[in-house]
């Protein structure tokens, strides 16, 4: 097991207070690997780990208008073009009788686009994790709050950075590998 | 349990709280670990006799729907009580009344959340659930109403080799979109809220199989404040994008009616009138599922009697608008000066079909209105007969529309009225066999609270919360300036602030 090369340090602080007050001095000491493992989304916490804003929105907008416009084209082809039927007298490019449609799929491409570009975003599905091997990890999803460094951050050292966290009020350390 | 940080608040003191505060969401001193036991417990442990008696009692009522099915394909629509003037009977009046249901699970989780209404989080999971396994049910009728069901791709934009594309035009067609990405986004807005309480029971697993199907759906998932953050994003335009959806959908669906020219549909009064009715009565269902379930697997202190009473006001709130919607309705038709639109309204309540008129009416209007009084909202037994009146109302409600409107129209010579049949009772109830048994499987295998939204809106879940001030004090030293932010005032008094850090219970 010795010469498994290291993933990075793992600390756990006991409460929320901790666990924001810990993230802003990591954030300080100018760390860039490193990550926030919580029960639920602990309000403040993007700040306090010096995040940037979530382009989510982005992939949603475009996929969505993506959307909307295909479903638009579609009707327009299908009405005007690959089956031109007059019905109640009413003109084959009917624009006003399309928005219903032209919305829902501007919604539905707009829902799928939210979903799978966090997934993207996260790089999930990602069924491994090292930390998974680390048994207290487990409580991460119940009520116990975490802070990972990994050991590919260039200010990593096994040592320093373990005792660190340690300062920061972490109730348990650990050193987790690859 | 047994959190120092944590105040123990009663029924009694969520009641009491003042109006200008907000009151605690999670009662009996439960901390986060409290909430995962409570919860999780419900899917880990050994389902009980009871479990399996209405899982076999759905089962039962969902192969009454099989056979009533069945029969329907072999042998076409005839075997239903349609008849020359009621092409459309309960089969489309089961399509509107499951559709309606549906509104609620979103209404709960989309609009609730964009409005910051933080109670939503106890009771969403379920409300969801509601809304997937009822639009289930509501897609099943218009699927086997029209008779061949095998040629129901029609409706789609698909290539064929007729070379014919579906009318857009027509609102059938509409509803069709509108209806099956209605159902899409309300399985992808749910999903998305079950990941991290997936992952949740996957750490917890301690069988294999048990860690692999939790785990493959779960994503992965680690609780990474990185993935938490497009996480939240995410979920905020699925519930921005799902808002104008679910008004849509009712919308649409009135559209069917609201497009014809029969006297009684054709009114432009439907589409809010619809998504009112839809509200009212999802809020019904709701009820009729959560209070007994809250009491049966232990809910109370995070389904609590607050969650019942907002749900109530609700009910109070869009039974009025339907009571006022059915007014509106005799005075547009009075006002319109159109005799044939008069007819059917005069005819709707003293006609041959009266009995349901008043059914619908004394259900939905009279009935939701004793819930001005606090007892009324505060006591779930009575709730949970009002919320069957609220069902039952409204399940007449579209009943009354549809059929009553189609039994009398413009010539009296086509005059005719509608009675079901045994296959017509048999897809009714069997609907709800489906629904039953999905519903009991939910609340055996997946989280029925969305535990990290609950965790997330409890008063301790804020890293700034007195109750913290100790830990904070020890964690950071003087010279950080997160730490000399002044944590704001308690509602409670600060009496909570603890001695030492929550206790190291439950980290094994």
């Amino acid at each position: 097991m010795a010469d498994d090369k290291l993933y990075g340090v793992l600390a756990e602080f006991t409460d929320p207070a901790a666990l924001f007050t810990a993230c802003e001095q990591v954030r300080d000491q100018g760390f860039k690997n490193w990550d926030a493992h919580t029960p639920y989304p602990v309000h403040g916490l993007d700040g306090a780990m010096g995040m940037k804003p979530s382009s989510v929105p982005w992939i949603a907008l475009v996929s969505g208008l993506s959307g909307a416009a295909g479903g638009f084209l579609l009707q327009t082809w299908v009405s005007v073009s690959a089956w031109p039927l007059v019905i109640s007298g009413k003109p084959l490019f009917a624009w006003q009788a399309f928005v219903p449609v032209t919305f829902e799929c501007g919604v539905l491409a707009a829902a799928l686009g939210a979903l799978i570009g966090m997934l993207f975003l996260n790089r999930l599905p990602m069924h491994y994790n090292p930390l998974f091997s680390s048994a207290r990890f487990e409580a991460a999803s119940d009520d116990r709050f975490f802070i990972s460094i990994e050991a590919s951050d260039p200010s990593f050292d096994a040592e320093q950075t373990g005792s660190f966290l340690e300062g920061l009020g972490a109730s348990h350390v650990e050193l987790v590998k690859e | 349990m047994g959190n120092p940080a944590m105040k123990v608040y009663t029924e009694a003191d969520q009641l009491s709280y003042p109006i200008s505060e907000r009151a605690p969401l999670v009662l009996g001193g439960n901390d986060f670990h409290g909430v995962t036991e409570v919860v999780t417990g419900l899917v880990e442990r050994k389902p009980n006799w009871k479990w399996w008696a209405a899982l076999a009692a759905s089962l039962a009522m969902l192969s009454v729907y099989g056979i009533s099915v069945a029969w329907l394909v072999w042998q076409g629509t005839g075997v239903w009580g349609l008849n020359n003037p009621v092409f459309w009977g309960w089969a489309i009046v089961n399509f509107v009344f499951w559709v309606g249901i549906g509104h609620a699970g979103t209404l709960i989780s989309a609009v609730l959340f964009l409005f910051r209404q933080k109670w939503r989080t106890g009771i969403n999971r379920a409300a969801e659930a509601m809304t997937l396994f009822a639009v289930a049910c509501a897609l099943s009728f218009p699927t086997i109403h029209v008779g061949r069901i095998w040629l129901l791709y029609y409706a789609a934009p698909l290539p064929n080799q007729m070379a014919a594309w579906p009318n857009f035009r027509s609102p059938l067609v509409w509803d069709f979109f509108a209806v099956s990405i209605y159902g899409t986004v309300s399985l992808l807005f749910w999903y998305t809220g079950l990941i991290p309480d997936l992952a949740t029971v996957r750490d917890r697993a301690r069988t294999k199989y048990r860690r692999m199907i939790y785990g493959f759906f779960a994503l992965g998932w680690r609780g990474s404040n990185r993935h938490w953050q497009n996480y939240e994003v995410a979920y905020g335009i699925l519930a921005g994008l799902a808002t104008p959806l679910v008004l849509s959908v009712h919308s649409i669906v009135s559209f069917d009616f609201a497009t014809s020219q029969v006297p009684g549909w054709h009114t432009t009064i439907f589409p809010p009138y619809f998504v009112a009715g839809a509200i009212f009565s999802g809020f019904g269902m709701v009820l009729t599922l959560l209070v007994p379930s809250r009491k049966w697997f232990g809910l109370e202190d995070v389904v609590t009697i607050r969650h019942l009473d907002n749900m109530a006001k609700i009910i109070l709130l869009t039974g009025s608008i339907v009571g006022y919607a059915y007014g509106m309705e005799f005075f547009i038709a009075w006002y319109s000066g159109n005799p044939y639109e008069q007819f059917a309204f005069v005819n709707r309540a003293f006609g041959p079909y009266a009995w349901a008129y008043w059914i619908m009416l004394g259900c939905n209007v009279i009935t939701p209105q004793v819930f001005w009084f606090k007892w009324c909202r505060t006591t779930p037994w009575f709730l949970f007969i009002i919320s069957i009146f609220v069902n039952i109302g409204m399940w007449f409600e579209r009943f009354v529309i549809v059929v009553t409107t189609l039994a009398q129209d413009f010539m009296v010579s086509a005059w005719d009225y509608y009675s079901p049949t045994i296959v017509d009772w048999g897809c009714f109830i069997g609907s709800f066999g489906l629904f039953c048994t999905l519903y009991t499987l939910f609340v055996r295998f997946v989280p029925q609270v969305a535990m990290a939204e609950v965790k997330s809106v409890m008063k301790v879940a804020d890293p700034h919360h007195p109750a913290w001030e100790h830990a904070e004090s020890v964690a950071a030293p003087a010279t950080d300036e997160g730490a000399s932010v002044a944590p704001p005032a308690a509602p409670d008094g600060g009496e909570t602030a603890p001695d030492v850090p929550p206790s190291e219970e439950g980290a094994e």
